[in-house]
């Protein structure tokens, strides 16, 4: 019996090392979480700093974003011109002036704003007689910070410590899966080595109990039980059609169907974080039977001046989801032909070729203005919480069931539609006064969306 | 009351015996699936390596894999615009106003256009005159969407660029500028382009224009050039006409550029006890004819005689009469009926004979005709034979430089094409402007390839006046440019044409962008010049006398004329029309001899039905000097005796896909631009196969058609003319619309809408307009001549056209009676020859046929998976993706409207017409889904369109007004034959048709229903 000691199980060993090295891991990835929630980037340094103009950065902040920043970037090029260190290149009396009332400037034939107009192909830079000399200046303190360098600004203990942690945890656990490996093997050495001896010393290590009456294997007595392979039988057949017909139904339903594609565009940030209304850019959902992917100029309306996502947005998009904003925003740049630097489009263009996510078949008929704009209905309500969707995907599951259920639910909204005044008032009364649902508007019909 | 009378679509069913026609009434499928075909070969099963275990193998493996390959779904990519058009909506249509103008069809339309595609051509309603569009003009979307059109110009028929082709053509130009330069052009009635011209020869002085019309008008612009010293021809509003007589005059057709169908319809409809009469004297049966209340078929030779009796009744002067007895009575009462009708008479006349014409023009100007304008004559015809004769002669001689042609393909339409093409070569510089590469664009040194007119730019005065714009609708699809565009650039001008014609139009009265968007502009008028009117007096009495001794010189006469679906042959690569069954003879893909009963009985030319019903016929073979054509003979009711007819625009081979190559080129018949020759027919024996739909979907023998006559109907007897069919209910009699007798209950349709049809027998003239927009509305497939031949046509509307003989078969039943004896003057072996036979002088009826979405559908009863249901709008819903293709439903439609997709249609090389490649899926309908195989289909009531009109009103929060529900046929109809609207709307002009005493339905009795309605046909006898 002493021997059976001998019998090491090498996988028994293996499972215990590799869940010694998870437990390790894992407490290691918590590690970094809780690193995770200290401002890994610090945003502004000097926030109160009083330039020696006097001007409040801070405040100038603030006024430049109301005003300014439409045109203008600190450290590029947008539509107007960069503003860095704007105060060292004009006087700041002159400066007042063209703030405040550029085209009286240029009017007036000061040969510095003439020669800054026909510069900027003669374009008219907005008046602002609201702002004071005081507001100006606070603006051109804002205007003299210096670009923040992201090696400088990040604390001096928090990025590198994030970085060297990882390193040694790293450098740590590899080491001790190497000592778990060696071990394993020499205890698999040792095992046979012992089984060896054993061997040679005529030690019996491999024991049967021959003296006890043979028994029926189970599975003979299964087979011989009738009843019981009848039962087992039926119940199979009835697990596996379950399955397979719940297989066959979900052919073609695509429900949580989320493509890769081409631009990683986050319907999270633009309607989510932004607040933009769904139909400001799939505006033909309200005239027509098309949603549509909007055309790429919609997005330019805002892209021209927004080349680079804010700095926290920037973060969060590589950690999260692995994904530079940045270098999305530069593939939309490419599609359009913008030219970054010279504010244009070069005309080399090359359409987005996006991957339809709804694909409803040909057969049935739908049109997103009957839902949208006669029904009144929220988007969220077939295509889910998008403003939460960092990827689009299919929320609904698009079966003629699915349209069913909801024509058979829904209370259609007919109070102020001069179309509906009258049939609901002839309707109602033959429905005993309850609200109309879009079945009893014909709203089941087979031809309605079939045809 | 005329609903005993008999109908018949085919002789054949005037024969009581024949057995196909009784098969065919028996069976809803002519062809039966020819299972036998393979099944019944027991030798070839036995040969056969596969056993049936095999078989099973094979399905249960393509079953397995179908399904295996079903799980993965495709990816499908979406490509947004980069920049999107302002005024593009994805999935919304827009609509341009343009024009049509090929130098046969002019017409103003408006185009619907889908994300840039043009998918629909409407009639433009704003317009006063010739704003509606034919079947050729509906149909002419598809021509853009032509894989045979050129895609590049040519320099000597190898491809080039423009800059080559321009570089080539200037030098030649200048090394031949002594020489004439002509312009062998089609007629544009283009005012731009007339002052093009003159631009053009301010570069090239020796320039010459000479205008080529491929079915020229040339008597009767002559004859009114020499009354009225324009070249154009005059035009006629029936609106108010009370008698109009047609002399070989098919002005319901094609007659003169065609266009009067619309208020000759309107004419038509008994108001106040009032409609025009017509009488029609003519030798083939047209459509002016078939609509006629009396028709006389006369030979063209009778018919100048018509015309000098007439003249010399009305006007004055001799004219010895050698009419027969029963003509001479029929003018005689003509006459009468024009005199007093007076200023709301005209006579109407088709005889290429300038005398004719002019004889006319003088008996109109005698009535003091106030339905005939020749102040603001019709421009749209203004060739010139005798020129184009000249221009032969000049280029034989060689002072002719260079030839440029546009818009005409003379090699293939010219009578004796051989002379013009050996003459055409010897010009130094060739050049044509065509779309195709037709055989005169074969021959020529250039090819200016020219795009298709929804790509261009122009304008057209087609009536004194009245100019129209054309517009470009889609950018040019392949590298193409307009003739304007090349003349401004050959003549040195920087200028393109759009700018030339902006500046043109603004300063001719156009105030650009409203006409542009209305299609048209009124010009300024007092550009016009006056004539001095002191040109040669006419001379009537020797016209009169011409008239009176013309004598037929040949043993038949050929009357040439075109069909309303291809015209002069232009569109001739148009499946949707090679596949537009004739509205008289019920023919498709095909031209053929029509000839009558008699003279084929006497040549021995027969036409018989095969046992699928498909029409046979022998062959005859015509003969003129130099001319001889084989061509198949179709006996024809109502054709008059020793007359044959021969439709042109047939047999045209240069660029054309070889199932499109159909019949036989009439052109070299047609010496001199005259569509009657004297000719000699032969039979010729062999049969050829027809495809004809005259017998198909026949309804039985039961009443479907409604006649009466108008003294009847102004007595009011509904009873009389438009009975209700009773029921006996306890032994009560009881209308069979009564609940009572209903086995139905019926839905409640009060509230929404409900829609009905409305079909005017009166005002439908058989045009065919509504069955080509229902072909393009809604993706209808073609099936090609054979499928035809099988009664597979997938028309989803259909015109029915039934002949019935004039008097009933009442004067022949009083005349049988009265027979005594053998011999002698009551004796019936004579007596029995008299009888009238029904196909010589027979009358017609056209009745447009669709699904009657009936409220109790026998078609809806037996389907096994509900795939046809109703709704409560009234139609009849057919659910394609549940059709399992029992045809259980076709079986039980007592009006034979379904179709049923016995092939795949848009992928099936059998069938390779516009569904079978990438262009011409370009017309196809988004909003309609496009049928695969084993698939039911029909009529739908144009659901896509009322629901789009609903959904319209939906979003701007209004009620519907009564005329914007509309079909694609009732928007083609402009003959206001096919009305269409709300019937829950009590003010609608829809409600006041069905309430009105001539409304009836088909197979009332039968009780099922249908919410299409018909109008009893008045005629005014």
């Amino acid at each position: 019996m002493i021997n059976k000691k001998f019998q090491i199980n090498p996988f028994k060993l293996t499972i215990t090392s590799l869940v010694m090295v998870f437990a390790l891991w894992s407490g290691q990835s918590q590690a970094l979480d809780t690193s995770d929630g200290e401002p890994a980037v610090p945003v502004e340094v000097n926030e109160s700093e009083v330039t020696e103009s006097g001007g409040n950065a801070e405040l100038g902040e603030a006024l430049f974003k109301a005003n300014c920043a439409a045109c203008h970037k600190l450290y590029k090029n947008a539509v107007g011109p960069a503003l860095f260190q704007v105060s060292e290149k004009y006087s700041r009396e002159w400066l007042y002036k063209w703030i405040k009332n550029s085209s009286a400037l240029i009017a007036s034939g000061d040969a510095q704003a003439v020669a800054i107009y026909n510069e900027y192909d003669q374009k008219n830079m907005n008046a602002f007689p609201q702002l004071s000399n005081e507001d100006i200046d606070n603006i051109l303190a804002y205007t003299d910070t210096s670009k923040p360098v992201a090696t400088e600004i990040v604390g001096p203990e928090v990025a590198p410590a994030v970085a060297d942690n990882s390193m040694t945890n790293n450098i740590v656990l590899g080491a001790l899966a190497l000592v778990l490996v060696v071990l394993i093997v020499v205890l698999v050495a040792v095992n046979s080595t012992l089984k060896r001896f054993a061997a040679a010393n005529g030690i019996q290590t491999e024991f049967e109990e021959e003296d006890q009456p043979a028994r029926t294997p189970i599975w003979k007595a299964f087979v011989r039980n009738q009843f019981l392979v009848l039962t087992t039988a039926i119940f199979l057949l009835l697990v596996s059609a379950y399955f397979v017909y719940g297989g066959l139904m979900s052919v073609g339903i695509d429900q949580g169907y989320a493509p890769v594609q081409p631009i990683h565009y986050s319907h999270r940030i633009h309607a989510g974080v932004s607040k933009i209304e769904c139909k400001y850019c799939h505006s033909s959902a309200r005239e027509s039977k098309h949603s549509g992917i909007p055309s790429l100029n919609v997005c330019m309306n805002c892209h021209k001046s927004i080349a680079e996502v804010a700095e926290s947005t920037y973060n969060e998009g590589l950690e999260e989801y692995g994904i530079d904003y940045n270098k999305e925003i530069q593939k939309l740049y490419k599609a359009t032909g913008w030219s970054e630097e010279e504010q244009a489009f070069t005309g080399e263009e090359e359409p987005v070729r996006w991957v339809r996510i709804h694909n409803l078949p040909d057969l049935a008929y739908f049109n997103h203005a009957q839902h949208v704009t006669a029904g009144n209905i929220e988007c969220q309500t077939c295509h889910g919480p998008v403003e939460e969707m960092e990827i689009m995907y299919q929320y609904s599951p698009l079966t003629m069931g699915w349209c069913i259920n909801c024509h058979r639910e829904s209370n259609v909204d007919l109070k102020g539609n001069g179309y509906y005044e009258e049939i609901h008032k002839e309707l109602s009364e033959k429905r005993g006064g309850r609200q109309l649902t879009v079945a009893d508007l014909g709203g089941l019909e087979c031809g309605k969306c079939h045809y | 009351m005329a609903t005993t009378k008999k109908y018949w679509k085919s002789t054949a069913q005037l024969d009581e015996s024949n057995e196909i026609v009784k098969d065919l009434e028996k069976n809803e499928f002519a062809a039966p699936i020819p299972t036998e075909e393979f099944l019944g070969n027991e030798e070839a099963l036995e040969s056969s390596s596969t056993s049936r275990r095999d078989f099973l193998k094979y399905v249960g493996f393509s079953t397995a894999a179908a399904s295996l390959a079903a799980c993965e779904g495709p990816v499908i990519n979406s490509v947004p615009y980069v920049n999107q058009p302002e005024r593009i909506i994805p999935g919304m249509a827009n609509y341009y106003a343009t024009t049509i103008a090929n130098g046969y069809d002019f017409a103003s339309v408006v185009v619907r256009t889908r994300e840039g595609r043009p998918i629909k051509i409407e009639g433009n309603r704003d317009i006063a005159s010739r704003g509606n569009a034919n079947a050729r003009v509906h149909a002419s979307v598809l021509d853009l969407y032509d894989n045979n059109r050129l895609k590049t110009p040519l320099v000597k028929t190898k491809e080039a660029t423009w800059d080559e082709l321009d570089a080539a053509v200037r030098k030649e130009l200048n090394a031949n500028a002594g020489k004439d330069i002509v312009l062998l052009t089609q007629t544009f009635a283009s005012p731009s382009v007339a002052q093009l011209i003159q631009d053009f020869k301010a570069a090239y002085p020796n320039v010459r224009h000479v205008v080529y019309d491929t079915v020229g008008e040339d008597a009767a612009l002559d004859a009114f050039e020499a009354k009225y010293f324009v070249r154009g021809l005059a035009d006629y509003d029936f609106k108010d006409a009370e008698c109009i007589v047609g002399v070989g005059a098919d002005f319901v057709g094609d007659w003169q550029g065609g266009g009067f169908d619309t208020n000759y319809a309107q004419s038509r409809v008994p108001e106040n006890g009032k409609m025009s009469h017509h009488v029609q004297f003519e030798s083939n049966m047209t459509l002016s004819g078939a609509n006629s209340d009396k028709r006389y078929p006369v030979t063209p030779t009778e018919q100048k005689h018509i015309i000098a009796a007439l003249y010399s009744k009305i006007v004055g002067g001799a004219a010895p009469s050698n009419l027969s007895d029963k003509v001479a009575k029929a003018v005689e009462e003509t006459a009468q009926k024009l005199r007093r009708a007076g200023s709301k008479g005209v006579l109407l006349c088709g005889i290429p004979d300038q005398d004719a014409q002019q004889l006319t023009l003088e008996i109109n100007e005698k009535l003091g005709c106030t339905i005939i304008d020749t102040a603001a004559p019709i421009m749209t015809r203004q060739g010139s034979r005798k020129a184009v004769d000249q221009l032969i002669n000049d280029m034989n001689k060689g002072t002719v430089g260079a030839v440029f042609v546009a818009g005409v393909d003379p090699v293939y339409s010219y009578d004796d094409s051989g002379a013009f093409a050996e003459a055409y070569k010897k010009v130094p510089l060739t050049v044509s402007f065509a779309s195709r590469f037709d055989a005169t664009a074969q021959i020529s040194g250039y090819v200016a390839t020219t795009p298709h007119y929804l790509e261009s730019w122009g304008d057209v005065e087609m009536k004194k006046g009245q100019i129209s714009l054309m517009q470009p609708t889609i950018s040019p699809l392949f590298d193409t440019r307009q003739m304007q565009d090349s003349l401004l650039k050959w003549s040195g001008s920087d200028e393109i044409y759009r700018d030339y014609l902006k500046s043109f139009s603004k300063e001719n009265g156009s105030n650009w962008n409203q006409s542009l968007q209305d299609g048209f502009y009124l010009a300024n008028t007092s550009t016009e010049e006056q004539n001095n009117s002191e040109a040669t007096a006419v001379d009537n009495s020797a016209a009169l006398r011409n008239l009176s001794n013309a004598k037929a010189a040949g043993d038949f006469e050929l009357v040439l004329y075109t069909k309303i679906s291809m015209g002069d042959g232009t569109q001739a690569n148009n499946p949707w029309l090679q596949e537009l069954p004739d509205p008289i003879t019920r023919t498709t893909w095909d031209n053929y001899m029509t000839i009558s009963q008699k003279d084929a009985d006497r040549l021995g030319i027969e036409n018989f039905n095969v046992a699928n019903g498909a029409l046979d016929g022998t062959y005859a073979v015509v003969k003129m000097e130099g001319v001889e054509r084989k061509i198949p003979a179709l006996i024809q009711p109502g054709q008059a005796q020793g007359t044959i007819g021969i439709a042109l625009g047939y047999g045209k081979t240069a660029a054309i896909q070889e199932e499109m190559q159909t019949g036989v080129n009439a052109y070299p018949f047609f010496k001199n631009g005259r569509t009657i020759q004297s000719v000699t027919v032969e039979a010729a024996g062999e049969v050829h196969e027809f495809a004809c739909t005259q017998l198909q979907n026949t309804m039985m023998g039961r009443d479907i058609i409604r006649e009466t006559d108008l003294s009847t109907y102004i007595a009011g007897d509904q009873h009389e003319f438009n009975p209700m069919p009773e029921v006996s209910l306890n032994h009560i009699e009881t209308p069979v619309t009564s609940p009572d007798v209903d086995l139905w209950e019926s839905f409640d349709r009060s509230v929404g809408h409900h829609f009905n049809m409305s079909i005017d027998l009166n005002s439908c003239t058989g045009c065919g307009a509504c069955v080509i927009a229902c072909h393009a509305e809604n993706n209808v497939p073609v099936v090609g001549k054979s499928e035809v031949r099988r009664s597979r046509d997938m028309h989803w509307l259909r015109i029915d056209r039934y002949y019935s003989s004039t008097d009933s078969f009442e004067a022949d039943e009083a005349k049988k009676d009265g027979f005594s004896g053998l011999f002698g003057e009551n004796g019936s072996l004579g007596g029995f020859g008299e009888l009238e036979i029904p196909a010589d002088e027979p009358q017609v009826a056209f009745q447009p046929l669709m699904c009657q979405h009936c409220n109790h559908a026998p078609c809806e009863t037996v389907c096994p998976v509900a795939a046809s249901s109703h709704g409560r709008q009234g139609q009849n819903h057919m659910i394609y993706n549940r059709c399992v293709g029992t045809r259980y439903c076709a079986n039980n439609c007592p009006y034979k409207v379904r179709r049923f997709n016995w092939f795949l249609y848009n992928g099936n090389d059998e069938f390779d017409y516009h569904m079978n490649n990438d262009l011409g899926r370009m017309v196809i309908n988004p909003d309609v889904t496009v049928r695969s195989r084993g698939v039911m289909e029909k009529c739908s009531l144009c659901i896509q369109m009322t629901q789009m009109t609903i959904l319209e009103a939906k979003k701007d929060g209004r009620m519907i007004k009564d005329g914007e529900f509309a079909t694609a046929c009732s928007n083609a109809c402009y003959n206001g034959a096919i009305t269409f609207g709300d019937i829950n709307d009590k003010e609608s002009e829809i409600y006041k048709k069905k309430s009105q005493d001539r409304a009836y339905h088909l197979l009332e009795e039968i009780g099922t229903e249908p919410n299409v309605v018909y109008q009893v046909k008045v005629r005014n006898i």
